[in-house]
């Protein structure tokens, strides 16, 4: 009786725990507004699914708990009980699968519109590159690395020379538009992780990751690092200062090209 | 088969049933230390497996101290406290539950419930146990290695896990795991071998494929996994060791340290994150597929009732089983991979929810019209599909690419996997010891006792894990030594924290009162009997408890039927035992 | 890890011709059954030794596919230097086809009780092996002295490794070939023998069968691999 009773108590606490938790996700600043629908989507299925299973598991140990005279009723199986539970899970199953499918075909599929930037992790820090006026990115390479060249750009690339590298401060991005961020890592893996846009992708040294999102309004946002990457882990910070199309500019122009700090 | 054809319930011919030669110990070494008998191997197995638990059971402690309480404990720096994680994660899933699951429950119940007088090569089985137990020493000695054991996470992915940046990369913490593991590799598969073998081979008379009990199909059917998947794991093992010793460059691209540029020049390190998860997903299977068993024999035998679909429960092992080798990389969606894998791997892991969720139904439809008894071993079964649903039902959402997408990497994929893959088969674990300790001892464990340990646990446990899901929802990322201050996360997150330590911590101490039961029953437990449950399988009807060497006495038991007779109507009692011959005209 | 899984398509689809057998459909809770199942299923039909080696083999088999799925892995990426290959390993490959037939001709001879010939076959197919060994070691000085060593770039690492491990499985049979010369040299009756010398032969072709594989991607791989990209390139 008793346990039957922890069960159902289990069963509708943990939904009450679900609506009432004053820990949720973060307000979303990026387009990824599907994958927050798919989550809830989930969330219903699987809650749905988690009550009925427990709150049936509870009846069971209610009504059929030893008494004197119980006696179980014999039956190997029941086809078509079985048939029809596994046609509604799969039901459940492509109810999710679904969604998740094509909101996944989009996350992959970068608009022909996004910017390119860059994003550098280093044991602990982050470093950013964005385009020049000729909007391209300059070729790099580990290798190239050195005190005054931190993120290995390639000197011959002309595409390169115009490039604006940040150390030291913040991303910063205009409001609504799209950009392709291209990440890369020169020791270990690292994982650019700002929780309100939604999406994050691990940097591999070596080679180049990707994702994609346009940022839908301004503020700055946190970034963190998302894959263990050595004792500093939790202390590598950085920021997104997402601004208007107007502040962007004018920050823009304060920064300093490839080519001009090669200069000094 | 069959191509001999006798009339039943007649004597067969001896020449039939291939009697095994058995080693006989002679001395105190040989028969307690150096034993080639599977029972004391797996005795031995399941001892090593809880004592080095214990260790990761307390490095958990500490974990959650200093996330609870940051700033607190001093000697808990960031250092330690990857080390605490590795150690803990490493030492939990693979020296506890791997070697627990198949080399303890495995060497005491396959030859017990199979009819057998013993595995099939008792010598590499013994070397096997020793080898392990090699293996477990390596691993406390990077604990007292210069340098520390390694902090790389449980997962070791490179190039991080050998370079200095993480504690024991460049000292001997990583060399000592690596081996460790190699180790444990080679042991594993000595015994495994065994346990596979003496399936095929060594079942007793009328002991068909679909006679064995589910606990059987499980630790069979993992025991077959864990051989096709840990090469993954050694290869991987020995190629980082490379790395690391001689300067190749498997998985080691050109890189900048700290402003310092290495040799290492053109390895991949997605290549070992790909070697690593063909072994560690399957890994959760390998841990997974003996818990389903056990706990359907534990449902079946304490509520009195047949497995419901036994061959459906058979079929979705296999299935789940096979499936298991082609979903690894749901582990490596953000891990920088080929985007497009996304689309498989998520359909392939969210097919492998439907077998899973048939097993689920089973278990409730067993429970059903049953006669449920809610003694230790029934509670635990029950504690398992709690938490097993739980944690299989946020499998969902992490299976699920684009939903993992946001969650990977957070304390979401803690609770998810410590809920499914931790307390779950743990309880099963619980379970199982309470239900056949019994059998190896010959003494009941105290029910009181029991029930307590039972209760703090399961809903310790549950409080712990699920509220830690919404930390992961919020976006608290995983590993990290302090969250320390960041605008997204509220201060109730970390009263929630500290909540969730001071729960693991009474948790963690009512595993001492199980540890007090086990000592204390074994001299003043209640007796019990051959079969105090009205078992049905073979290791219940041995005419000794605890069995003696050779399990069964001079004859070799027949088995008649299944292993379900439960409440079957018109039998005398709620049970048949498999070898009871079967009277002429039974209901079908 | 293409090759990897089609060695493990390979295994399931053994293992699920296997079960199939097993009557996997039939419903155990119906009444009696047929008498003809008391006897054992498991009644061998072969000896479970050699049931054990072949899981081994098994085992073996997948460890080797997965070094090979990570050196064709590695191989497609833009940067890879090929090394030159030791005229020396053909002489090796023969060497390692000698050492198989003559552990053959040892399983014959036990076949037809004739200890003379598996001794010989034995004494043959160990030095072969031994000879085996000692030319890998040999390719190995040739290669490191003209500059190729394992930590000069990956293709060098793949090499060494990829021998290393076949190396070591050969050692390892060596040491249980050792144990049937030490069962002849004692006499014991040739059932036993015939058994330890099938054993080693069917692990000494599993390591031929296995060396003809490495040896095939590692001489042959990174031209198929160059071939194929000549023929996708005008496509791209």
């Amino acid at each position: 009786m008793a346990v039957a009773l922890i069960l159902l108590v289990i069963a509708l606490g943990s939904v009450v725990f679900h609506w009432l938790s004053p820990w949720w996700w973060t307000p979303i600043a990026s387009n990824w507004h599907y994958i927050d629908t798919t989550l809830i989507i989930t969330f219903w299925i699987t809650g749905i699914a988690f009550v009925a299973v427990v709150g049936f598991l509870a009846w069971c140990v209610y009504r059929y708990r030893h008494r004197p005279g119980q006696k179980a009723h014999y039956e190997p199986e029941n086809k078509r009980l079985e048939l029809w539970l596994t046609a509604a899970t799969a039901l459940g199953v492509a109810a999710m699968l679904a969604p998740g499918l094509f909101v996944w075909s989009q996350f992959v599929t970068v608009p022909r519109d996004a910017t390119e930037i860059e994003v550098v992790g280093r044991q602990w820090q982050w470093s950013y590159r964005l385009p020049g006026k000729d909007g391209r990115l300059g070729t790099s390479d580990v290798r190239l690395i050195s005190d005054g060249n931190p993120l290995g750009l390639n000197p011959d690339d002309p595409a390169g020379h115009d490039d604006v590298v940040v150390e030291n401060d913040d991303l910063h991005l205009p409001v609504g538009r799209p950009v392709k961020v291209l990440l890369r890592a020169v020791d270990v893996l690292h994982d650019f992780y700002v929780p309100e846009f939604r999406a994050k992708m691990d940097m591999i040294p070596g080679s180049v990751t990707y994702f994609w999102f346009t940022p839908i309004r301004t503020g700055r946002f946190e970034a963190l690092c998302a894959e263990l990457c050595g004792t500093g882990h939790p202390m590598m910070r950085g920021g997104v200062q997402v601004q208007t199309e107007a502040e962007y500019q004018a920050w823009l122009q304060g920064q300093q090209t490839f080519a001009q700090l090669a200069a000094r | 088969m069959g191509e001999a054809v006798h009339p039943a319930n007649t004597a067969i011919p001896h020449d039939h049933a291939e009697e095994v030669e058995l080693y006989h110990p002679h001395s105190w070494w040989t028969r307690y230390v150096f034993s080639q008998d599977a029972k004391v191997i797996g005795v031995q197995y399941s001892l090593t497996a809880i004592g080095i638990g214990l260790v990761a059971l307390v490095l958990s402690w500490l974990m959650r101290l200093q996330l609870g309480f940051p700033g607190t404990f001093d000697f808990i720096d960031p250092p330690a406290y990857y080390q605490f994680i590795t150690m803990h994660g490493m030492i939990m899933v693979v020296y506890l539950l791997t070697a627990l699951f198949l080399g303890g429950f495995g060497n005491y119940l396959i030859p017990l419930m199979l009819g057998a007088r013993d595995m099939v090569f008792p010598y590499v089985n013994m070397l096997s146990y020793w080898v392990y137990v090699l293996a477990v020493l390596v691993l406390v000695a990077s604990f007292f290695a210069p340098g520390g054991p390694t902090g790389a996470g449980w997962t070791l992915y490179p190039p991080q896990a050998i370079l200095s940046g993480t504690p024991g990369g460049q000292d001997w913490g990583i060399i000592l795991m690596l081996l460790s593991l190699a180790l444990f590799i080679i042991g594993f598969t000595m015994g495994g071998l065994n346990y596979v073998v003496t399936v095929l081979q060594a079942r007793t008379r009328g002991m068909t494929l679909m006679r064995m009990p589910l606990t059987i199909w499980g630790i069979f059917t993992a025991t077959v996994m864990a051989l096709l998947a840990f090469p993954a794991l050694f290869v991987g093992a020995v190629m980082m060791l490379l790395d690391r010793l001689l300067g190749t460059s498997f998985f080691m691209p050109s890189l900048v340290e700290m402003g310092q540029q290495l040799k290492y020049g053109g390895g991949s390190p997605i290549l070992f994150q790909h070697l690593f998860w063909f072994f560690g997903h399957p890994e959760v299977y390998i841990v997974a597929l003996p818990a389903f068993g056990i706990v359907s024999d534990l449902i079946a035998t304490h509520a009195r009732r047949n497995i419901f679909g036994y061959r459906m429960m058979v079929w979705a092992i296999v299935a789940i089983g096979a499936l298991s080798f082609v979903v690894w990389a749901h582990h490596m969606y953000v891990s920088g991979m080929n985007p497009y894998f996304g689309f498989f791997f998520a359909t392939t892991t969210l097919i492998i929810a439907i077998p899973t969720a048939i097993k689920v139904y089973n278990w409730l439809l067993t429970l059903w019209r049953g006669d449920i008894h809610l003694n230790v071993p029934m509670l635990f079964a029950l504690g398992f599909i709690v938490t097993f649903v739980n944690g299989g039902l946020t499998g969902l959402f992490l299976g699920n690419v684009v939903v993992d997408v946001p969650l990977s990497d957070t304390m979401f994929v803690v609770a998810h996997f410590h809920m499914v893959m931790g307390v779950a088969p743990i309880m099963v674990i619980y379970g199982g010891i309470y239900h056949w300790y019994p059998k190896i001892t010959g003494r009941m464990l105290d029910e009181t006792m029991g029930k307590i340990h039972f209760w703090v646990t399961f809903l310790g446990a549950y409080l712990i894990f699920f509220p830690m899901h919404y930390l992961g929802l919020l976006g608290v990322p995983r590993r990290y030594h302090d969250i320390g201050q960041a605008a997204f996360v509220p201060d109730s997150a970390h009263t929630l924290n500290a909540f969730i330590s001071v729960v693991a911590l009474v948790v963690g101490a009512a595993q001492m009162l199980f540890l007090f039961n086990l000592a204390w029953s074994l001299r003043r437990g209640r007796q019990a009997g051959p079969n105090p449950w009205g078992a049905t399988t073979l290791e219940w009807q041995t005419p000794e408890t605890p069995p003696g060497h050779g399990n069964f006495g001079p004859e070799l038991p027949v088995v008649h039927r299944w292993a379900y007779d439960y409440s079957v109507p018109g039998a005398a009692r709620d049970f048949i035992p498999q070898n009871e011959p079967d009277p002429a005209g039974r209901a079908a | 890890m293409i090759v990897t899984l089609a060695v493990f398509a390979g295994l399931a689809a053994v293992a699920a011709w296997w079960l199939v057998q097993q009557g996997l459909a039939e419903k155990p809770w119906l009444g009696t059954q047929p008498a003809a199942e008391l006897v054992a299923p498991g009644t061998p039909r072969l000896p479970t030794a050699k049931i054990g080696l072949g899981i081994f083999l098994a085992v073996a088999g997948l460890l080797l596919s997965l070094i090979v799925s990570s050196y064709v892995m590695r191989m497609e990426m833009a940067d890879w230097r090929p090394l030159p290959r030791p005229a020396l390993l053909w002489a090796n490959t023969g060497v390692l086809v000698l050492s198989s037939l003559a552990l053959h001709w040892a399983v014959r001879a036990a076949r037809r009780g004739d200890r003379a010939g598996v001794q010989d076959g034995m004494v043959m197919g160990g030095l072969t092996a031994l000879l085996f060994l000692a030319g890998q070691f040999l390719a190995w000085r040739q290669l490191s002295a003209a500059g190729y060593r394992p930590a000069t770039g990956p293709a060098d690492a793949f090499f060494y490794l990829i021998t290393a491990v076949h190396g070591l499985h050969l050692l390892g049979g060596l040491v249980a070939l050792g144990r049937a010369g030490v069962k002849l040299a004692r006499g014991a009756p040739m059932h036993v023998l015939r058994l330890s010398v099938e054993l080693c032969a069917t692990y000494w072709h599993f390591l031929l069968l296995a060396w003809l594989c490495l040896f095939a991607v590692l001489a042959y791989a990174p031209s198929v691999t160059a071939f194929l990209a000549l023929c996708i390139a005008p496509f791209r």
